[in-house]
């Protein structure tokens, strides 16, 4: 199977949907890792390096896009969600302008760099945002349909890619659709939703699960907000007991989207794989996700244990 | 500049001076000093120099004004109001409830407001994008704005201030209302931003000094800066902080606060009297 970065998708997608001539691409001396570098090669004119200076280029798209510009405001997630985020807040969410925020380098992942650049707190940031779409895809499959989709998008959406290659999950037939999720392999034992990354090891600890005889059904929400209400409900009443896995901290992500509509709709066991509120550090990808207990076997043993609690 | 259209752009402004004061009298709240300091050079824009249609707000061909200083909403809402954006008595519904005329200015709630500004800073950006666009189109619309001297001490202007510069945006002009106060005090003392002029032309500006109450030197500058090829051009407007109301001038206490009612009376009858005295001379 192929193995592909969701930043490489991004850039290829820019590249392939940036034919209209709305789209205009913003980075900030980052091009060649965000990978908006393939966009630039395409459509120079339409490409504008901001330099080292995030803050000023989230509010430039700004303006760009009262002028009817679909504007893409690219850096690494710390640096786009973390240092702008009153910038996205004040001058993007609140005049409900359109400007999409691609994000990289998002997550552990990010490996070597260490804990200044493992963003782990953007999806809480952007969560509270009002208006705010959130996207966090798992694949290149699905990484290119998010681009596509922000771009036919009115209003802000923050785009989230990781540095790290990952396996395909879909191929050309997926549909997405902004608040969907997706339901990716059936079980009433157990639900693991993931997002990002995070998706492919929900998918492996299925089958550590299925070996045991738990049946573990998958599903991934590539679109942190608005949330799949519904999707989560029925995992809810259907399985009786739900593990949430993401690249972020265990508060104010995913896991925190699941359990407040849990909460709300439909009560069940549920446990949250994710940053236990700390920073990361400097590392292999692969040995930090094991480290910090964001990889198929800790989804396996979360899951095992809220099973267990619905059973007791 | 003609006298008689001096002296009609002077009446508008003290009439923009007197919604200032309305607003701010009757919300018990905003920012009266620095919206009356930009008053002429407002009345300058909209009533003199921007291609600007109250009647079609949205023409993707228009001027753009940006009110970085987004606190000045005062100010700004004055000048939509006189220019007939919207009804002269809304000005007095200013930060209610009920309102539409936010504390700061909110493009998808006010006809005529280009971009949602009041976070220091941002306002410039968005005025550097908004003219980056028209250079991308091929359009020969430009984008004014102004910005507080006290907001140079954020960080993100000189990020504009080298933005504009790098990408040759002499579609823009920008204004930087020089009264030398902000909420605190003395600008010099508080966060010294000078000297401002050398800090813009070293970061590629082209920079104009001007009395911020003289219309034949705002015109001049505007005229300038639209001559002025392949480099943004900074006005450095020298005004008077509260200018047109003798007890709030050069006081930095009226940065953020609101006249009582003996003050609101006193304000509107200095004005008054400036606006009948200017009409004596037409």
């Amino acid at each position: 199977m192929a193995k592909v970065a969701t930043r490489e998708s991004y850039g290829n997608a820019l590249a392939e949907y940036g034919a209209d001539e709305r789209v205009i691409v913003l980075d900030a001396d980052l091009s060649k890792s965000t990978k908006t570098a393939t966009f630039k090669k395409k459509y120079p004119e339409r490409f504008f390096n901001m330099g080292i200076a995030e803050a000023n280029m989230i509010s430039t798209a700004a303006g760009l896009a009262t002028c009817g510009k679909i504007v893409f405001a690219s850096s690494f997630a710390m640096f786009a969600a973390g240092r702008a985020f009153e910038q996205i807040r004040n001058s993007v969410g609140y005049p409900k302008l359109n400007v999409k925020i691609g994000a990289t380098h998002a997550g552990i992942s990010v490996g070597e760099d260490g804990a200044t650049h493992q963003c782990l707190e953007d999806i809480g940031l952007m969560r509270t945002i009002p208006g705010m779409v959130i996207l966090n895809p798992a694949d290149d499959t699905e990484a290119k349909l998010c681009v596509k989709a922000a771009i036919d998008h009115v209003g802000p959406v923050y785009l989230r890619f990781g540095r790290l290659a990952v396996e395909d999950i879909y191929d050309e037939s997926y549909q997405f659709e902004i608040g969907k999720g997706n339901e990716l392999a059936p079980g009433t034992d157990v639900s693991l939703i993931a997002t990002g990354l995070m998706v492919g090891e929900a998918l492996k600890a299925r089958k550590i699960l299925e070996e045991e005889g738990i049946k573990a059904r998958v599903i991934n929400i590539a679109t942190i907000k608005p949330i799949d209400e519904e999707i989560i409900v029925k995992a809810s009443k259907e399985t009786g007991a739900i593990v949430t896995a993401e690249e972020h901290n265990i508060i104010g992500g995913l896991g925190s989207a699941v359990a407040e509509v849990l909460c709300e709709k439909a009560p069940c066991h549920m446990a949250r794989i994710g940053s236990r509120d700390v920073f990361g550090r400097s590392g292999k990808p692969a040995e930090l996700l094991r480290m910090y207990e964001m990889d198929a076997q800790a989804i396996a043993e979360k899951a095992r244990e809220v099973y267990q609690l619905k059973n007791n | 500049m003609d006298n008689n259209l001096k002296n009609s752009l002077s009446i508008c402004a003290y009439n923009i001076r007197k919604d200032v004061i309305d607003a701010v009298y009757s919300a018990s709240s905003g920012h009266p000093g620095g919206s009356l300091s930009i008053a002429d050079v407002l009345a300058y824009l909209y009533f003199y120099k921007m291609n600007v249609d109250p009647k079609n707000p949205k023409d993707p061909d228009r001027d753009r004004f940006v009110l970085s200083k987004g606190h000045c909403a005062p100010a700004l809402y004055g000048v939509l109001a006189e220019k007939g954006y919207f009804p002269k008595e809304d000005v007095k519904t200013f930060r209610q409830t009920s309102s539409y005329l936010q504390g700061h200015p909110d493009m998808k709630g006010v006809p005529g407001v280009d971009m949602s500004t009041g976070s220091l800073g941002q306002g410039i950006c968005a005025a550097n994008g908004m003219a980056l666009a028209a250079k991308i189109d091929h359009k020969d619309y430009r984008v004014y704005s102004i910005l507080g001297d006290g907001e140079l001490e954020e960080g993100q202007v000189w990020e504009a201030a080298m933005f504009a510069a790098h990408y040759k945006l002499d579609n823009v002009t920008a204004f930087i209302d020089f009264n030398g106060l902000q909420i605190d005090g003395d600008i010099t003392k508080v966060m010294n931003p000078t000297p401002i002029d050398k800090k813009f032309e070293a970061f590629g500006w082209h920079v104009i000094h001007i009395n911020a109450h003289d219309f034949d030197e705002i015109d001049a500058a505007v005229t300038e800066a639209e001559q002025t090829k392949g480099q943004p051009t900074m006005i450095l407007m020298h005004s008077t902080k509260g200018k047109g109301v003798s007890f709030m001038e050069n006081n930095y206490e009226w940065h953020g606060m609101a006249p009582n009612q003996e003050q609101y009376e006193q304000a509107i009858a200095e004005l008054d009297a400036k606006i009948k005295e200017l009409e004596a001379c037409k």
